[in-house]
């Protein structure tokens, strides 16, 4: 079991012939997933690495291969306009790994997918994957094995080395999900920890958050409500100064909102077990395991 | 990307929010030029000189004083002008005033705020307004969040006009001057959407004896991401106000951001920087910078992001961490050997390499025959750099002076 992507997940690159499409698209595929279709204006008719049909519109590409998920490497300026494409050409999810789009543009692709009841997850982050069934998007495979721990995180890198934890203590995952760094985004915090609850195939959750906003607040306040799971968590950027962006756009501390020794008390309070040393999240999880929540 | 006051004003003003009559003055003379101006224009002898820094809370650190005349105008520019500027938004180091406005005095009959953000929960821009201008707006939040009237605003159709104006009567306003702000606030959010801002606030927006309202001052921050729209948004930065590593940094595509410590980092991957920062900490030590040379990074910006480090005087250590994902890890170990062959290695330098190519990244080093630390893990080597950071540096040997 798994959360959003599995075995049965068709998938559709949406900029599949760009340097990063062409190149995780193969990576992709030789992790097993299911890329059904590529599109790239003009190249409709066309066959990537001679097995992937390539189409002009997603709209096309999902009527003749019933692709249900859409992975979008565009480039910036034109991802507002690619997941609007998505939106209505009848996927359910939309994973965007594409970094830079600006905050208006989200907006509006956000209201529109809101609109049409479909999912998103980032954008500007590594994308979904269940080990051993599916990857959509840009996380090293080889980090991952199968097994029934759910990871939730806003960075890329910082998710692989969590990963990277867990297997090496031999804990596997059920699905793990890069959320991305900015401000405007899909899938959030509290998405997320209501499908790893409600998934019979994962019995806790690690979940990685950043400096900026107040998603991790209210995921806080969500676990002490509904997750009878054990959650562990870090939460990066305890030195970062006030008023700096620290890379993400997301990331930034504005006035007293923010902080990372809130998000760390928030959750404390609400049971999750939370580790100040990114080194150990792997077995912080493990602590939780045997001792169940509020460890 | 923050604006000065002054080009705020312009951007405002082109919009049709009212703002007073004003100059921009980067000597005594212009400044002294521009008061003259001012009166001869308005009639009014009052002048307002405000220095013109990167942060708020100006008038109480002394950069805007009231005066009368070009000649006193003259003379608080000649104050202000150069000085180290201290609030409570700069930290204890300041910021050097480098420019001034100057503006025609007005007589204030009340004080408003007005303040167009990025709402990350509801996902959406929001205006917000408020009768009590001229104090923080978090204070206010804090102590009477009833006393803040916001509206969310659908992308689909912007802000419309009866939006702005329950806002504008809601503040208890009545007419010309709640038609008169409900107005501004329309092309207020004009500025914020066509300019692809991420905050606008004017604190105070202020009502005058003669019921018009005018954006008395003008925070405007501008979304980097959507840069590459505006022709026009490259001419607004002003390079003083920056880190010139930062700056640097920015131009040869990764990120930088100067710290207080000793242990340099250069990591990819935002999050896992700033958790590699934290881990330093986390083991005693303190991190000169953060970094994220970014997924895509290739040999020569590796290198350059090193050399940034190293010009930093204060690093008395390097650690670098590198889950490699996009970034592989032969290229990485490729760009630090470039850097330290033409810069040359001064401190003691850990690394930790995993994921992609990882047995190529970790050969390449082994076989540079440079002095290079490598560690088993990130705890490994955040606790080595710390170390290393503690204890004098032979540069003959590469090493800290006393092997434990």
């Amino acid at each position: 079991m798994s959360i959003l992507v599995n075995k049965q997940t068709r998938v559709v690159v949406q900029g599949i012939t760009g340097g990063a499409g062409s190149f995780h698209a193969r990576q992709m595929l030789e992790y097993g997933t299911q890329v059904v279709a590529g599109v790239t204006p003009g190249k409709g008719g066309t066959k990537f690495d001679d097995r992937v049909p390539i189409f002009d519109t997603v709209s096309r590409a999902v009527r003749e291969t019933g692709a249900d998920t859409a992975c979008i490497f565009v480039p910036a300026p034109f991802c507002g306009d690619a997941i609007a494409e998505a939106a209505g050409a009848g996927v359910g999810l939309v994973v965007v790994i594409t970094e830079g789009i600006p905050t208006l543009d989200m907006i509006a692709a956000r209201r529109l997918l809101d609109e049409k009841g479909v999912r998103m997850v980032g954008p500007n982050c590594p994308g979904v994957l269940t080990p051993g069934e599916c990857k959509v998007g840009i996380a090293p495979g080889y980090v991952h094995t199968p097994g029934r721990v759910g990871v939730v995180s806003r960075s890329g890198t910082l998710t692989y080395e969590a990963v990277w934890q867990l297997s090496a203590l031999g804990i596997g995952q059920s699905t793990c999900l890069g959320i991305g760094g900015d401000p405007v985004a899909g899938i959030d915090f509290v998405d997320a920890l209501g499908m790893f609850e409600a998934d019979a195939g994962t019995d806790a959750v690690v979940l990685i958050g950043e400096i900026g906003g107040a998603a991790e607040e209210r995921a806080a306040a969500f676990v002490r409500e509904h997750v009878r799971k054990p959650v562990a968590a870090f939460i990066a950027g305890v030195t970062a100064p006030p008023g700096k962006r620290m890379g993400h756009a997301g990331a930034i501390i504005s006035g007293s909102s923010g902080k990372a020794a809130d998000k760390i008390e928030a959750l404390r309070a609400a049971g999750v077990a939370v580790t100040a040393n990114p080194a150990e999240i792997g077995v912080t999880l493990q602590a939780a395991l045997r001792g169940k929540k509020g460890s | 990307m923050k604006l000065h006051e002054h080009q705020g004003k312009e951007l405002f003003r082109k919009a049709g929010v009212p703002v007073p009559l004003g100059r921009v003055a980067f000597d005594l003379d212009e400044a002294e030029a521009a008061a003259k101006a001012l009166i001869a224009e308005t009639g009014d002898e009052t002048v307002v000189v405000k220095a013109q820094i990167h942060a708020g809370g100006r008038g109480k650190g002394g950069g805007v004083k009231v005066v009368r005349g070009a000649g006193a105008a003259r003379e608080a520019a000649t104050r202000i002008l150069g000085m180290k500027l201290v609030t409570h938004q700069t930290g204890p180091e300041g910021k050097v005033v480098r420019r001034l406005l100057v503006e025609q005095g007005l007589r204030v009959a009340k004080e408003l705020y007005a303040g167009i953000v990025v709402d990350r929960d509801r996902r959406r821009v929001v205006l917000m307004v408020s009768s009590e201008g001229g104090m923080e707006i978090e204070e206010v939040a804090r102590k009477t969040p009833e006393k803040i009237l916001s509206r969310a605003i659908d992308p689909a159709y912007g802000l419309r006009g009866f939006e702005a104006r329950e806002l504008a009567f809601g503040l208890g306003l009545g007419e010309p001057t709640a038609g008169k702000l409900a107005r501004a606030l329309g092309a207020l959010y004009k500025v914020f959407a066509a300019e692809d801002c991420s905050l606008v606030e004017v604190n105070p927006f202020v009502v005058l004896e003669s019921g018009d309202v005018v954006a008395l001052d003008a925070k405007v921050t501008l979304d980097d991401n959507a840069a590459y729209r505006h022709k026009g948004h490259a001419a607004l930065a002003d390079p003083s106000e920056e880190d010139p590593a930062e700056a640097a940094a920015r131009a040869a595509g990764f990120s930088y951001i100067r710290m207080h410590g000793d242990v340099g980092c250069m990591v990819n991957g935002a999050g896992l920087a700033m958790a590699t920062m934290d881990i330093l900490k986390h083991h005693g030590g303190e991190p000169a910078n953060f970094l994220d040379v970014g997924g895509g990074a290739s040999k020569d910006q590796v290198a350059q992001a090193f050399k940034v480090i190293l010009s930093d005087p204060a690093v008395k250590a390097i650690f670098v961490n590198i889950f490699g994902g996009i970034l592989k890890c032969d290229v990485l170990a490729e760009g630090v050997i470039a850097a330290v062959r033409e810069a040359g290695l001064k401190v003691p330098l850990v690394v930790r390499l995993e994921g992609t190519n990882v047995d190529r990244g970790r050969k390449l080093l082994a076989e540079s025959g440079l002095a290079i630390e490598v560690a088993k893990d990130m705890d490994e080597g955040a606790k080595k750099a710390v170390a290393r950071a503690a204890r004098p540096f032979d540069a003959a040997q590469g090493r800290g002076a006393t092997e434990p």
